[in-house]
């Protein structure tokens, strides 16, 4: 008998007869309209590849309206057309793009590129299970993010342009028409997409928590799981916990938007349309104490999946356990407490009583003693370890220094009379992004460079992955690095042209360089693509199931696994994931039953 | 084993997690509620008593729901049909009490939404608001299981179905209360 029936979860419903007879599944089912978790898993990665070339081109485009303010460039008039008149780009795009940078980097790409991606794909793997709890959800989550990808994509086509106000949508702005051109359609479009979007969301994340929980193949108990997985389960009790806070949230913003209600707004006069509105009794803030709340968390939903590959990445290639299994695990779960319990550090200048703000002082804080026993963990598990150099530990190694540097900003920034000074400054723009958009990307290269070969059973090109990473490094360090001396000289962030201040055309070269170093950054992500795609069908050929010798169960099912990945029964668990070098044996597979004379086993 | 001692179907357990979800989603709006009631030009007022009868209403629907999963675990498919019936009238009937509420508001003068509405009926409305669609989401799946149930051919004796949807209906209906209790004491 085989496990599929003991196993009461997947013992129904009609998918447990497609495991056998997927070969003669037709195009639509096995491609696009598929519940193979590992194709969903593709279809999240690619989906979230394009938008990261989206996102990032945006990114490039504002750039050169910073680092250049007095050029016009007649090439961005013919792809941009109106929104670049002259070669400049106009003042609304402008916040446009920044809006939509943002927007579509946090959500689109690190939440779901990254956990859609990585979730999908190694859950059922690792733990040893044929697929989700739920296959039909996970094949509507993905096309929820599909809906929401659509929408947000629609949104830079409209007369009046797409959402203008941030990446955070903060009222009036995002909730009064007549505000600016980007506070319109692009709006609607905006929540619409974003509303879709924390569906889809939600309904990845439910499917991951009843999976890890439920689904784990015998003997694989909690304890012997991989810390990619409990990253992937903490950052699914996160999203499951914060993302329908937003939506109230938005939900609320909707009604003061089309209903004429006034949760958000309060005695406010339109420049544009020389207006008083009627509304009265509103407060702004209050939607920033609602997004802040899903906001923190967020962070933290985008950074532990990173956190958790780069520790199972590091481990394998430095041919050592994981140093601190446990104490790993329990600072991921702290993080996850805390991250419930800071949001109010994004306000600390919105006139929070600064009595409670000093607590959120503390808890700010504290997160830093999880942190640094994560980062200790992480370089006692490569000391002296006997290190594989491939480009997936490199991007490991990388992610761990950015998450250094990006932290201990953030400990700057957590001290509310600090904050008074460099909140809304380059200085926070560096901070985050060093900590959680670099070092998440790096995590995510990582990734993708170790299971390419599970994913489609080629390798990417090492060569090419080498000029990807220290390309990448340097440049991330380039761009940010300066940023903190702007923010340090009060430079705000969010402005479209800094040469008119005095006191910031200092910075005139300084913005250059930055904007040189965006520009070689994106062409080094555009090799990345390059290898990506060519690889899928020209890479190297994996030719045998374990080409890392990593001690995972993934690397036990066939090069090219189809649905319900083990062709016979799944493979029987003994031990924890980390037994490398242990009695001077290099690895020992998590399939291996413990010998008789093993010293004491984990 | 871990197959074996797991007893929570997998269905059920999701929806757990999902209730959590949603639990969230008005901790967001109730905690919203009490920051913007302690700020200035809040406007109180007493819920009509018509929300009152309604959760008398929604109560009696679970009770019924239960009775339908009880019968549908004996087999009994006649007295299954009606019970499921039964409740999803029941949850019309809710709804449209809540609806009858609203109106009864507007014509005590109190705008729940657009020019003169007061932030405290604006809560009132999405609150309510959005628990009816969870409500209405729950009549779908109602309607549906007993269309399941009326034709043969998909016809099935599985009580998990009607376990989760009774589920889910228990747990709109205590989330009612709760909002109900909250309306109630924190305007
Ligand atoms: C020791 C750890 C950390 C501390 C104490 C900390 C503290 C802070 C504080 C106080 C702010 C608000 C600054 C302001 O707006 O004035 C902030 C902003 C931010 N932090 Fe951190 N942080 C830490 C780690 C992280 C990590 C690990 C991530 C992401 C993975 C992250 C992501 C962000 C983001 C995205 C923002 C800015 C959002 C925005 O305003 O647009 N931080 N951080
Ligand atoms: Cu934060």
């Amino acid at each position: 008998m085989s496990e599929l029936v003991l196993n009461p979860t997947v013992a129904h419903g009609a998918h447990e007869t497609a495991h056998h007879d997927h070969h003669e599944q037709g195009f639509v089912s096995k491609y696009i309209f598929s519940m193979d978790h590992k194709t969903i898993s593709k279809q999240f990665l690619i989906t979230g590849i394009v938008w990261a070339i989206i996102g990032g081109l945006f990114s490039v485009f504002f750039r050169l309206q910073l680092g250049y303010p007095e050029s016009t460039f007649p090439w961005l008039e013919d792809i941009l057309g109106r929104w670049a008149e002259g070669g400049r780009i106009k003042q609304e795009f402008y916040y446009a793009l920044v809006t939509m940078h943002g927007t579509v980097l946090v959500f689109f790409v690190l939440t779901a590129g990254l956990s859609g991606t990585f979730s999908n794909l190694l859950i059922p793997l690792q733990i040893g299970a044929r697929d989700m709890a739920s296959p039909m959800l996970n094949m509507l989550s993905y096309w929820f993010f599909f809906g929401a990808s659509i929408v947000m994509i629609s949104s830079l086509f409209i007369q009046t342009g797409p959402f203008s106000g941030g990446w955070t949508a903060y009222p009036p702005l995002s909730a009064v028409g007549d505000m600016s051109p980007g506070s319109k359609l692009g709006v609607d479009l905006w929540i619409t997409a974003m509303a879709l979007f924390v569906v889809s969301s939600l309904l990845g994340s439910l499917n991951y928590i009843a999976t890890i929980l439920n689904m784990r193949t015998k003997g694989m108990s909690m304890t012997r799981l991989p810390l990619t997985i409990w990253a992937f389960f903490f950052t699914a009790v996160l999203g499951v916990l914060s993302f329908p806070v937003l939506f109230s949230g938005f939900i609320l913003l909707l009604f003061d938007r089309n209903l004429g209600t006034s949760f958000y707004l309060s005695e406010i006069y339109v420049q544009s349309t020389q207006t008083a509105l009627p509304n009265e009794g509103g407060s702004a803030i209050l939607y920033q104490h609602l997004f802040w709340f899903l906001g923190h968390p967020e962070v933290y939903i985008i950074l532990l999946p990173a956190m958790g590959m780069a520790s199972e990445i590091m481990s394998t290639n430095a041919r050592k356990p994981i140093f601190g299994y446990m104490a790993m695990v329990g600072s991921m779960f702290a993080i996850a407490i805390l991250a419930f319990l800071v949001w109010a550090h994004h306000m600390f200048v919105t006139g929070l009583n600064p009595f409670l703000g000093a607590f959120f002082v503390l808890l700010t804080l504290l997160i830093a003693v999880p942190s640094a026993i994560k980062v200790f963990n992480w370089l006692t598990t490569i000391w002296r370890g006997n290190i594989r150099f491939t480009p997936a530990m490199l991007f490991a190694l990388g992610f761990v220094s950015l998450f250094i540097s990006g932290g201990l900003t953030g400990i700057f920034l957590g001290n509310s009379a600090l904050d008074i000074h460099l909140h809304d400054t380059y200085f926070v723009i560096a901070h985050f992004h060093i900590v959680m958009g670099v070092a998440s990307f790096f995590g995510m290269f990582a990734g993708v460079y170790h299971w390419f070969p599970k994913m489609f059973g080629r390798f990417m090109n090492n060569t090419l992955g080498y000029i990807h990473f220290w390309g990448t490094l340097i440049c991330a360090y380039v761009i940010f690095w300066p940023m903190h001396y702007e923010g340090l000289a009060g430079m705000p962030r969010r402005y479209y042209d800094y040469s008119q201040w005095q006191s910031f055309k200092q910075f005139g070269e300084l913005n250059e360089l930055i904007t040189i170093a965006a520009i070689i950054s994106f062409l080094l992500q555009l090799v990345f693509v390059f290898n990506f795609f060519y690889s899928i069908f020209k890479g190297r050929k994996m030719l045998v199931q374990n080409p890392w010798e990593s001690n995972t169960l993934e690397w036990t099912t066939p090069i090219n696994a189809g649905h319900g990945n083990w062709p016979g029964e799944i493979p029987e668990v003994h031990r924890w994931a980390y037994d490398y070098g242990k009695d001077g044996v290099d690895f020992i597979p998590q399939t291996e039953p413990v010998g008789k004379d093993e010293s004491t086993h984990h | 084993m871990t197959a074996e001692k797991k007893k929570i179907h997998p269905y059920k357990f999701t929806l757990w997690v999902a209730m959590g979800s949603m639990l969230m989603m008005f901790a967001g709006f109730t905690s919203a509620y009490i920051v913007k009631r302690n700020q200035a030009n809040w406007q109180g007022f007493d819920l009509p008593s018509i929300f009152a009868y309604g959760t008398v209403v929604i109560l009696l629907s679970s009770v019924t729901m239960q009775l339908a999963v009880k019968n549908i675990r004996s087999r009994n498919m006649q007295a299954y049909r009606q019970l499921l019936l039964v409740t999803a009238i029941l949850g019309i009937a809710f709804l449209a009490m809540q609806w009858t509420g609203f109106i009864q508001l507007n014509e005590r003068g109190i705008r729940l939404i657009g020019q003169g509405s007061n932030v405290s009926g604006s809560f009132l409305a999405v609150i309510a608001g959005m628990h009816m669609l969870h409500v209405a989401g729950g009549i779908v799946a109602l309607v549906w299981m007993l269309r399941n149930a009326l034709f043969s051919k998909t016809r099935n004796y599985s009580a998990v179905p009607a376990e989760v949807a009774a589920q889910y209906w228990h747990f709109v209906d205590l989330l009612w209360i709760y909002l109900f209790v909250f309306l109630q004491f924190v305007s």
